[in-house]
């Protein structure tokens, strides 16, 4: 498909798939800009949430009936629809999870548990989420290894002469994301895979950021894990994947133990099930999965690089016209970046620029982002982020340049 | 709707930006850490006791313009006062700024504190104003614990 441009990027008939931006917030239009928080659902995904509760509720993968195999169906449909978006070469390799979190704490869990011994080494870098944090912390102190982190530039790149000299031959697993949910880095993850396997060291990569926004290609990428959540892609919250090269899928054992995820059992002795059940206790989260597959039906029917490419403009023209503003300072200045504009104005705390800014219809975040160390790195308590996702536009930027000057105002 | 100019009143942002008794105590009766661990805001606050009366207090720390703010004139209104006086404060200013009293029209202890009340319009902002009050009730209670207002 031919990339468009933003001019012909048509956003007024995007817009007009999500009902929730018609609304106003304190009398406002709303102008929603916490899209790295989580994203809106269109149309087409509350229809299908709906439609399935309306005419197809049941329980999956143990019903003889009609319903239950149309349910069935639908939820093996998405996960085709995820294994294609991915280009996964299974859907043995699709695990459904709650969310990214849940899909790097199984990881962490299983994996970990299984190869990681005392002493070994986990790589994480210094612009994780704290779900790509605590986990692997709770591994190291139950296997007694140890949590070694790439550090960064001032920029907020990652130092990859570091990583290199971080990679040793008591490295068991490298977990980083793609971008940076706090300042909007894309990691060169490419390279991190490339360094990681030429010795033999398997890599995660949290996708929580990316998935909404770059196409990606589980295959060319190399990844051996991949972890995305359903609410930042236009889906429901509650689900997610968890991507992962089927033959190390094989070797993990199950987590969580119950319903689905079992082939046999007695008193004596229980047989797991098959992948992908094998790693997915329990009813799953059916209408989530269901949702899920639509909402990246619609984001390909808009094509992931038509929008990577109308997200650049938006973050070019918001860093223009937020950067530019006396007093306010940009942090998270990488070459590459994905469309986060996390900022501090100097003397006046985020949470006092996200009240006023609410007030005037505009939703940002306002703290640490579930990312303390970046803020330590940066020296600040907090920061403000405005995220953008495909439906903003450069109007929304201007209303929200302008409502900086208002909260400069105030603070006088 | 609520009102800005409310929440951003002309003492408490000239109280954000001049804090009263910013400073560490030189011989401290309790130090009490006080935490929001969403937003991130944190106050050390310091009483310097004779007997049951504040004779000094001192706070440090880092936080929005409310909850720093709030702290500052919570320093102001505790000097010179007993504990008893200060929980009656604390209790009375945490039940405002959630909008339980008004304290235009119900007997209070406030005085100059009510100028908070505005904050009972932004419910995310509560816990901002109240942190600097629930510290220096946890200090009162000799709550070794850090507090956490969330």
């Amino acid at each position: 498909m031919k990339t468009q441009t933003a001019s012909e990027f048509d956003v007024a008939k995007i817009r007009a798939d999500f009902p929730i931006l018609t609304q106003t917030v304190n009398g406002k239009p709303l102008v929603y800009l916490d899209n790295a928080a989580t994203s809106h659902k269109p149309q087409c995904v509350i229809d299908t949430i709906n439609h399935f509760y309306a005419a197809h509720n049941s329980n999956v993968h143990r019903g003889v009936h009609y319903l239950s195999q149309l349910a069935t169906r639908e939820l093996e449909g998405a996960r085709d629809i995820v294994k294609k978006f991915l280009n996964a070469a299974s859907d043995k390799e699709i695990i459904f999870t709650k969310g990214t979190t849940d899909g790097i704490n199984l990881v962490a869990q299983s994996y970990g548990r299984k190869f990681v011994n005392p002493g070994d080494e986990i790589i994480i870098s210094a612009i994780e989420h704290h779900a790509n944090i605590v986990p692997w912390q709770m591994l190291c102190e139950q296997t007694g290894a140890v949590l070694r982190v790439i550090p960064i530039n001032d920029d907020g790149e990652l130092l990859m002469e570091e990583y290199e000299k971080l990679l040793n031959p008591k490295t068991k697993f490298v977990s980083v994301n793609y971008v940076s949910n706090a300042l909007g880095t894309i990691n060169p993850v490419n390279r991190i895979i490339e360094l990681a396997h030429a010795q033999d060291v398997p890599v995660l990569i949290d996708g929580a950021q990316s998935a909404p926004h770059l196409k990606v290609d589980v295959r060319e990428l190399d990844c051996d894990f991949y972890a995305f959540s359903g609410h930042k892609v236009c889906g429901p919250t509650g689900i997610g994947v968890l991507y992962g090269k089927e033959h190390w899928l094989e070797q993990m054992p199950p987590v969580q133990g119950g319903g689905d995820m079992i082939k046999t059992v007695t008193f004596e002795k229980t047989t797991y099930n098959d992948l992908p059940y094998k790693l997915e206790a329990g009813t799953p989260h059916i209408e989530g999965g269901i949702g899920l597959g639509r909402a990246i039906q619609y984001l390909e029917s808009i094509g992931l690089d038509n929008i990577a490419a109308y997200e650049h403009e938006l973050l070019e023209y918001a860093t223009e016209a937020i950067g530019g503003i006396k007093g306010v300072r940009i942090i998270g200045t990488a070459k590459q970046k994905a469309s986060v504009l996390s900022f501090v104005i100097d003397d006046i705390h985020p949470h006092d620029i996200g009240t006023i800014l609410d007030q005037e219809g505009i939703a940002i975040r306002a703290g640490h982002h579930c990312a303390q160390p970046i803020m330590q790195r940066f020296q600040v308590p907090a920061t403000a982020r405005a995220s953008f996702a495909f439906y903003n536009t450069k109007e929304e930027i201007d209303t929200l340049a302008n409502a900086i000057h208002k909260v400069i105002e105030v603070f006088g | 709707m609520a009102d800005l100019s409310e929440l951003y009143q002309q003492v408490i942002l000239d109280h954000n930006k001049k804090p009263r008794n910013f400073k560490a105590l030189e011989t401290p009766s309790i130090t009490q850490e006080g935490h929001n661990p969403l937003c991130g805001d944190h106050i050390t606050l310091q009483l310097e006791l004779d007997g049951d009366v504040v004779k000094d207090v001192g706070f440090l720390g880092s936080g929005c313009a409310i909850s720093k703010a709030s702290s500052s004139m919570m320093t102001a209104a505790v000097k010179g006062k007993t504990k008893a006086e200060i929980e009656l404060m604390a209790a009375e200013f945490v039940k405002m700024v959630r909008g339980e009293i008004d304290p235009e029209t119900e007997e209070n202890h406030l005085g100059r504190l009510k100028i908070f009340a505005g904050v009972k319009e932004f419910p995310a902002r509560v816990k901002c104003a109240a942190l600097s009050w629930r510290t220096v009730q946890a200090a009162l209670e000799g709550d070794a614990e850090a507090v956490s207002t969330e």
